[in-house]
């Protein structure tokens, strides 16, 4: 008896939940109102009160409501499908029993603002996290406050910005340029410009490292305020001349931020703060675990030197006794970054981790993740071109040097990786390396996976080279193939609204 | 091979400049628009604002970069392409005519002389593109 | 490492076939010096039952978290339905990233668009980003787009703005050109006070409606006020449930309205994370910070939904950025798009009508109590102010030792000179009861 395949699933064709709402669907019901009613004029008079009916809000049943989310969740790939290899963004397995335990119903429950006395577990979990990420980073400031890495970056470049204008009084402000690395992320310098620094580049070397020549040369030129870098860098590799790149920048009279995003390859290993690294910031979204979320929530703790430590936001969580409370008092604090304390239900998540890998898990994590990355490199580097020849980290770069001469780019590329079932790598990024793929693969994909990823890289390659326009054309397996971004740029629809996407239209 | 008419005068930043008396139109270039691909909106400045020479007065950005676009003689802008936003990719169909971006009175007339011819901007693209 | 795929002997593997000897020669290029050199001084592993024992010890210790309770303030106790959390933890949805690569996000990206169109709806503007980390930075971001938009750096806020949040935007705002000027409030009515200083240098004026002490803007009057002089109005709403009864901001002339989304579905976790929300007029978007999804064709004309406008942002705009921001709020997001598609305009208007029932029934409880009045005479929505003879937090201690009960915020904590006062917020999670003890348990606190 043979199988015969009808249509495709409805689920294919998932409509916007406006185009499926129906006048008089409801999917909740509230317990009845058990109060005395007052008239509703006496409380809000009708010039305050709403009269558009909610117009446009939708009308559907409990049942619409998940077969719309179940539906269109099934477009998307997710870590739990396999290897999400997108490089700088180390999209590790998220543990379920972080989820379990986050929601629990003493944390969940509570609010930012209930008495302290009756908040002390909260207030030892932020505790205990923030003692344990500064052993693991080697710098003793914290605050868990930023709410995702570049607030955590914007809090950190504020650190030495308040640092120096109190070391340096009136002087401070002829010491107003931040160094960053071509091949930085861009939150560095946007971050810079928010605590009012102007943004000077240091190139790197054809090696791929910071050029210390450069670094030397234009920390002469005065006024240098610090040295923002990545460590890994962004093109993972491990500033070998790390301390003497903070002694440049020390003796220059300015500090060392160092983006914590590669972190995935040094915990347990190094640590920043024996770098000679005055402030960082951690992703506890990266590194620690807590899920991505389809972009957020992160948690972007910032830690720092004692000599920073002073100007940290506030509250502080701090010990007092056998009790923890919030102290506020910290006149040269650079202020709060966020209301209350943080992403509170991210930090557990993150302590959650940390106690599941114990010191020797955290370190065979970080072993594991630069060995599956090291490994994809050595069987990836015959066919695509890697534009440095040091050790990969956690993470390996490469560029479309041997598939642009066919015409097919890293775009083509990770299009048609979408067709042999895996989520591309990050592309374009960084901008130092032309047509840039960087990998990490993270210490959550096992070998078999890691051979399925270099055999499809190493056909497409074939294909690059025998059919390009194959290439050229992915992806040809998904339910839409690649979209217009100019046109959506320069008429941008960004809201439904009734007359414009009528029913039935398509 | 790019366009580069002969009657306009080029700079190293692909912007090409139209001189009728103190007045200079601006825009970019062929090469420009091809290097950016599809433009999705120019950023223009306001009637009135002034310039130094090689100050940024704008940018151009298509979907995945942004460009400044510099001024290389200074004055103060008398006409805006305000319209160009409307319909975008005329930058990217006719670079050098309707996608003019700003009319500026020159301070100094004779700074447009030092810019490149259109044979110089050629050699210049074949040795730096 | 039971998250580790492969087995210490598969890595031996591996090693071996790439032509290393040991786990050690991956770091040769991390000089012997600056190696660590010993183990981390944390825990050791921790079995499940043990994570899960230590955490439960922990969170029994948050005593408060499971006391009736009439704190508002900024972050509010209600009913989320059970689908809501169901259907966040669909792995697609939580290990997933940004939509980066479309054709394979198209879930998420349809979510972020169907966010975006509630939050128009709900606040009345015509554009809506994918969120921000909170209501307190998406205030900051507005100071720092108004300044952009009007080409001017004065920014007026009133003090009856959220304090944490006031103090955010003062850190955002510290090294820039922004002139921060204080507007107070009538001590009768609770409502803004009169415009002192906005001029034509005025970027933005600032409120919020409803507002810390609980009552209601007269928002049109301000927004005529604000645009006689070139300004903005921004709107702040940290209790997004009143957008299911009081009148939009939009339709009331706010040019951009940020807030805060937790009181769609998403639990109160001691103050994150949350969900900010920015809206804001069409003319404005390039100058919009955060992440936006706009519908886009493939070549067969198929709709689909991409991250678009992306040049306004960090990633290729670097110092020039409209903001610095990168993640949004994505799973929080879309806990609210959720919850507000599940309770619909129906239920998103009950519950509002419930917690405006509620405080109203309560207010009036209180205000017969010997000893206590209702400050403030404006409009209010689900919070209120309660003045007594005695220092609030004396009346707060009174309440939770005696009854167990944790009855508001002394606004003291803010307000220093308020010592008398106490916020007071009741949602439809406050039963009849518990709002009767509160009044009893007021009653005997104010007497002893």
């Amino acid at each position: 008896m043979t199988i015969k395949k009808v249509t495709q699933h409805p689920s294919q064709n998932e409509a916007l939940i406006f185009e499926r709402s129906q006048t008089g669907r409801i999917g909740y019901r509230l317990p009845k109102l058990d109060v005395d009613e007052t008239s509703l004029d006496e409380i809000l008079p009708a010039e305050l009160r709403r009269d558009d009916d909610l117009a446009g809000v939708p009308e559907v049943s409990e049942v619409d409501v998940v077969r719309h989310f179940t539906r269109i969740s099934t477009w998307n790939y997710s870590i739990d499908l396999g290897i999400y290899p997108l490089g700088s963004c180390t999209m590790k397995y998220n543990s379920r029993l972080n989820e379990k335990v986050a929601r629990l119903p003493g944390f969940i429950n509570l609010h930012p603002l209930a008495p302290e006395e009756e908040s002390q577990g909260a207030l030892e979990l932020i505790y205990e996290l923030q003692n344990d990420l500064s052993e693991i980073t080697g710098l003793p400031g914290v605050t868990l406050q930023p709410a995702a890495g570049a607030q955590g970056e914007m809090t950190g470049v504020m650190l030495i910005r308040a640092f120096l204008d109190r070391r340096d009084g009136e002087a401070s402000k002829d010491r107003r340029v931040m160094l960053i690395p071509d091949s930085a992320h861009g939150t560095n310098p946007a971050s810079a410009a928010l605590a009012g620094f102007t943004v000077k580049t240091i190139r790197s070397t054809d090696e791929g490292l910071t050029d210390l020549d450069h670094l030397r040369q234009v920390c002469n030129e005065g006024g240098v305020a610090g040295l923002m870098l990545t460590n890994p860098n962004t093109v993972g590799i491990f500033e070998t001349n790390i301390r003497e790149i903070c002694d440049v920048v020390h003796q220059a009279g300015g500090l060392v931020y160092m983006d914590g995003a590669n972190m995935n390859a040094l915990v347990g290993v190094a640590r920043p703060g024996d770098m000679g690294v005055d402030v960082i910031h951690l992703n506890l979204h990266k590194t620690f675990s807590t899920p991505h979320g389809g972009g957020g929530p992160g948690c972007g703790p910032c830690l720092c030197s004692a000599a920073l430590a002073p100007f940290l936001p506030v509250p502080r969580v701090v010990k007092d006794g056998d009790a923890f409370r919030l102290d506020y008092d910290a006149p040269e604090s650079i202020g709060r970054v966020k209301a209350f304390f943080g992403n509170f239900g991210m930090m557990i998540r993150a302590l959650a981790y940390i106690d599941t890998h114990g010191a020797e898990g955290l370190k065979e994590v970080t072993e594991a993740a630069v060995l599956n990355a090291r490994y994809l490199s050595h069987y990836l580097k015959d066919d695509f071109d890697k534009p440095y020849a040091a050790d990969p980290m956690h993470e390996v770069v490469f560029s479309h040097k041997n598939q642009s001469k066919k015409g097919v780019h890293t775009l083509d590329i990770a299009k048609r990786l979408i067709d042999y079932g895996f989520h591309p790598m990050t592309i374009y990024f960084p901008l130092v390396v032309e047509g840039a793929m960087l990998i990490e693969p993270t210490e959550s994909v096992g070998r078999a996976d890691l051979d399925a990823f270099v055999e499809a890289m190493k056909d497409i390659d074939r294909e690059a080279q025998e059919n390009p326009q194959l290439v050229i054309d992915a992806p040809h397996s998904t339910r839409i193939g690649r979209l217009d971004e100019a046109a959506a740029a320069r008429k941008p629809v960004l809201r439904w609204k009734p007359e414009e996407h009528a029913v039935g239209a398509s | 091979m790019a366009n580069i008419p002969e009657n306009l005068r080029y700079t190293k930043d692909h912007e090409w400049v139209a001189v009728d008396g103190d007045t200079a139109s601006l825009g970019i270039t062929d090469y420009a628009q091809h290097s950016l691909g599809d433009v999705v909106y120019i950023d223009l400045p306001r009637v009135g604002d002034k310039f130094g020479a090689h100050e940024a007065f704008g940018s151009v950005e298509s979907v995945k970069a942004v460009s400044e676009i510099f001024t290389p003689i200074a004055g103060e802008v008398i006409e805006v392409n305000d319209g160009l936003n409307d319909t975008p990719e005329k930058v990217n169909a006719d670079p050098y005519g309707e996608a003019w971006f700003v009319k500026v009175k020159m301070d100094n007339p004779g700074e447009a002389d030092a810019l490149l011819s259109g044979e110089e901007y050629e050699e210049y693209l074949s040795n730096n593109g | 490492m039971r998250y580790i795929p492969n087995s210490p002997e598969e890595r031996a593997e591996m090693l071996a076939a790439i032509g290393l000897k040991s786990a050690d020669e991956l770091f040769r290029s991390i000089p012997k010096d600056v190696q660590l050199g010993r183990a981390l001084q944390i825990t050791e592993p921790l079995s499940e039952p043990e994570v899960i024992g230590s955490l439960e010890t922990l969170a029994a210790k948050n005593t408060a978290a499971a006391k009736p309770s009439f704190l508002g303030a900024g972050v509010y106790s209600h009913f989320s339905p059970t689908i809501v959390d169901h259907l966040i933890q669909r792995s697609e949805f939580f290990t997933s990233y940004t939509p980066y690569q479309p054709e394979i996000s198209q879930g998420t990206l349809q979510y972020i668009f169907e966010f975006q169109t509630l939050i128009c709806q709900l606040t009345g503007m015509e554009v809506a980003n994918a969120s921000m980390y909170d209501g307190s930075t998406a205030m900051a971001e507005a100071y720092l787009m108004a300044q952009r938009v009007t080409r001017r750096d004065k920014i007026i806020v009133a003090d009856t703005v959220h304090p944490e949040y006031r103090a955010v935007a003062r850190t955002y705002t510290q090294h820039g050109d922004a002139e921060i000027v204080p507007i107070g409030f009538d001590e009768t009515t609770g409502r803004l006070g009169s415009l002192e200083g906005l001029d034509e240098k005025t970027a933005a004026v600032v409120i919020q409606s409803p507002n810390f002490f609980g009552c209601i803007e007269d928002v049109a009057a301000i927004a005529e006020q604000a645009h006689a002089v070139g300004s903005l109005l921004v709107v702040v709403v940290t209790e997004a449930i009143s957008f299911g009864l009081l009148r939009s901001p939009g339709s009331c002339g706010a040019d951009i309205v940020v807030g805060e989304g937790q009181s769609f579905g998403v639990p109160m976790s001691f103050g994150g994370p949350h969900v900010g929300l920015f809206a804001t007029r069409e003319k404005f978007v390039r100058q919009m910070p955060g992440r936006l999804c706009g519908i886009a064709y493939d070549k067969d004309g198929n709709r689909g939904f991409v991250l678009t406008l992306s040049t306004r942002e960090q990633h290729i705009r670097r110092e020039k950025a409209t903001s610095n921001i990168c993640t949004n709020q994505g799973l929080i997001a879309l806990a609210a798009t959720i919850y507000l598609e599940t309770m619909g305009k129906k239920g998103i208007h009950e519950v509002a009508m419930q917690n405006a029932q509620k405080a109203a029934y309560a207010s009036r409880k209180i205000a017969g109590t010997d000893g206590f009045e209702i400050a403030f005479s404006a409009p209010k929505f689900n919070e209120f102010v309660v003045r007594g003879r005695k220092p609030a937090t004396e009346i707060l201690r009174a309440l939770r030792e005696n009854a167990g009960i944790i009855g508001g915020l002394a606004l003291s904590k803010y307000y220093p000179d308020r010592e008398n006062d106490l916020l007071v917020c009741v949602t439809e999670t406050n039963n009849r009861q518990q709002i009767d003890k509160l009044a009893e348990a007021l009653i005997a606190a104010n007497r002893r």
